[in-house]
């Protein structure tokens, strides 16, 4: 989006902010993800579809460096956040804290604060996870997510668990969030018109592979009622095999 | 448990909650409703003769026994030499415990080797040690304070080792991805995940420490409460042996009390959610 200086990390990508070269993992004699190839641009915002076991999560955990990756390379930057489904914020931790995660030292709590205060949650600083709810636990989730700056921001179905009205005014959030903090973002989700209304791009990954790829170049914020917006969701749809 | 008696009880329980709600003063004048009647019938049968208090002291005979012990200065001294090893046993019990709870549970190696043997120790009647214990470590302090401490270290590490193997995998993986270190995921996941079990393990041996010690000082001492409760029987003072029980509860009550103080200023976190059981 932006031209930031480069870091090592990022020069050695090419330019890109996650570089996935014939990537493949196994799990004994199952096949998950095969000979997998992605790059994602600074600053891009991409979305990731499939059904259950498509492979999505395992691709996700190898991002997170969660798992070895054997066959194939993962470049990736060294700043990786990663927000759950669910919040999994510590109980025992209030929120400002729960931020802070892994920092130690005051001068963080201002820095927590500020995000806080960036995601809607400035009124909660103090506040125990237990009494949040569900939107507000996920707020804090990206307020965790964004205080180390990363230049890859993965979001693992992280509405999914809200209601309808919520998850809508989660998903305005993550774009105003993208929008300031200039980082690549990988969007793992099971709906269509979340992907359409946030990203630069949607991919399908079915049986391990990319099948499909579609650019979404319409301006934000997009309305439903568009044709183009229409026509994009039939071939997704189309291609996740959903046929109306 | 106490989900099991509600279902095997639900006619009990809806009364109980509507007397919950109607008042808490009028539940808490019944529930001590039949002690009071209780010592009521014993004064009184005890003054009418019909119980020999060369067997049971009358609840008068008892208060009075327990302040003239007092003044002269008798059931102090014990009761502070009772305390002690209570208490040196308790933190003896609680650090071992702690230590082989974190051995066992933060490596597989450390499981392997601690786990068997604590779960075999476990099953022994720690009591049934005493005349080992006397054997090995003469008749002093230091066999009635590691007699406590034994006991002490079973729930201590039992709920521990519990409480750390069952924190959430999840959080471990955020960390991961957080970036933590080893040493930060144990000090700020695992140690305040596995604190609510480690405070219910401390409660059960704070029970069993006083158990522990009622044994030790009845066996060998000449000072506690157990040995002033031994002297008594030799004399047929049975007022004596009454206070020293209304002292083991009195204590066991407060000892618990303040427990249960811990959890509610530790767990904050927790809101209101009841203390759950643990493993004994």
């Amino acid at each position: 989006m932006s031209a930031n200086s480069l870091t090592k990390a990022e020069f050695e990508l090419a330019g890109n902010a996650v570089s996935i070269r014939h990537f493949t993992r196994r799990f004994g004699e199952t096949t998950i993800l095969r000979n997998l190839n992605l790059d994602i641009a600074p600053g891009e915002f991409v979305a990731l579809l499939g059904h259950s076991g498509s492979g999505k999560s395992t691709l996700l955990r190898a991002l997170a460096g969660l798992d070895t990756v054997e066959e194939g390379q993962i470049d990736r930057p060294s700043a990786v956040s990663v927000v759950f489904q669910e919040h999994r914020l510590l109980p025992w931790k209030n929120v400002t804290d729960n931020v802070t995660l892994g920092f130690d030292g005051k001068e963080w709590n201002a820095q927590a604060e500020a995000i806080l205060h960036e995601v809607g949650l400035g009124h909660r600083l103090d506040a125990w996870p237990l009494t949040l709810s569900g939107g507000e636990a996920q707020r804090a989730a990206l307020a965790r997510a964004l205080i180390r700056e990363p230049k890859l921001l993965m979001l693992d179905e992280p509405f999914a668990a809200l209601d309808a009205l919520t998850r809508l005014r989660m998903q305005k959030l993550v774009l105003d969030l993208w929008k300031r903090h200039d980082c690549a973002v990988l969007l793992v989700t099971h709906d269509v018109d979340e992907a359409l209304a946030l990203a630069d791009r949607a991919l399908v990954l079915e049986r391990g592979e990319i099948r499909t790829e579609v650019e979404i170049p319409l301006a934000r914020p997009r309305r439903h009622a568009d044709p183009a917006f229409e026509a994009l969701r039939e071939r997704l749809l189309h291609a996740l095999g959903v046929t109306s | 448990m106490v989900e099991l008696v509600m279902n095997l009880f639900p006619a009990r329980t809806a009364s109980h909650q509507r007397s919950l709600s109607t008042g808490g003063l009028l539940r808490f004048c019944r529930r001590y409703l039949s002690v009071a009647l209780l010592l009521v019938l014993w004064q009184a049968g005890a003054q009418a003769g019909l119980i020999p208090s060369r067997l049971l002291a009358s609840p008068v005979q008892i208060v009075h026994t327990a302040w003239s012990l007092t003044l002269d200065r008798t059931l102090p001294q014990n009761l502070l030499v009772s305390l002690g090893r209570a208490g040196a046993g308790l933190v003896l019990g609680i650090a071992v415990g702690v230590a082989l709870a974190l051995v066992a549970g933060l490596s597989r190696v450390g499981e392997d080797i601690v786990d068997a043997p604590m779960q075999m120790a476990r099953t022994l009647p720690a009591l049934a040690l005493v005349p080992l214990f006397i054997l090995w470590f003469g008749i002093g302090e230091l066999p009635k304070i590691l007699l406590v401490a034994l006991g002490v270290k079973f729930p201590v590490y039992l709920n521990l080792y519990k409480g750390i193997r069952s924190i959430d995998p999840k959080l471990i993986e955020l960390a991961k991805t957080l970036g933590l270190s080893r040493w930060k995921i144990i000090r700020d996941i695992i140690i305040p995940g596995a604190l609510p079990d480690l405070l219910v393990g401390i409660r059960f041996a704070v029970g069993i420490s006083w158990l522990m010690l009622v044994v030790a000082e009845q066996v060998n001492a000449d000072s506690g409460i157990g040995h002033m409760m031994m002297d008594a029987e030799d004399f047929l003072r049975t007022d004596i042996i009454l206070v020293g029980l209304a002292v083991y509860a009195v204590l066991g009550l407060l000892s618990d009390q303040i427990v249960r103080l811990a959890e509610g200023r530790l767990l904050t976190w927790r809101g209101r959610t009841a203390v759950q059981g643990g493993t004994r």
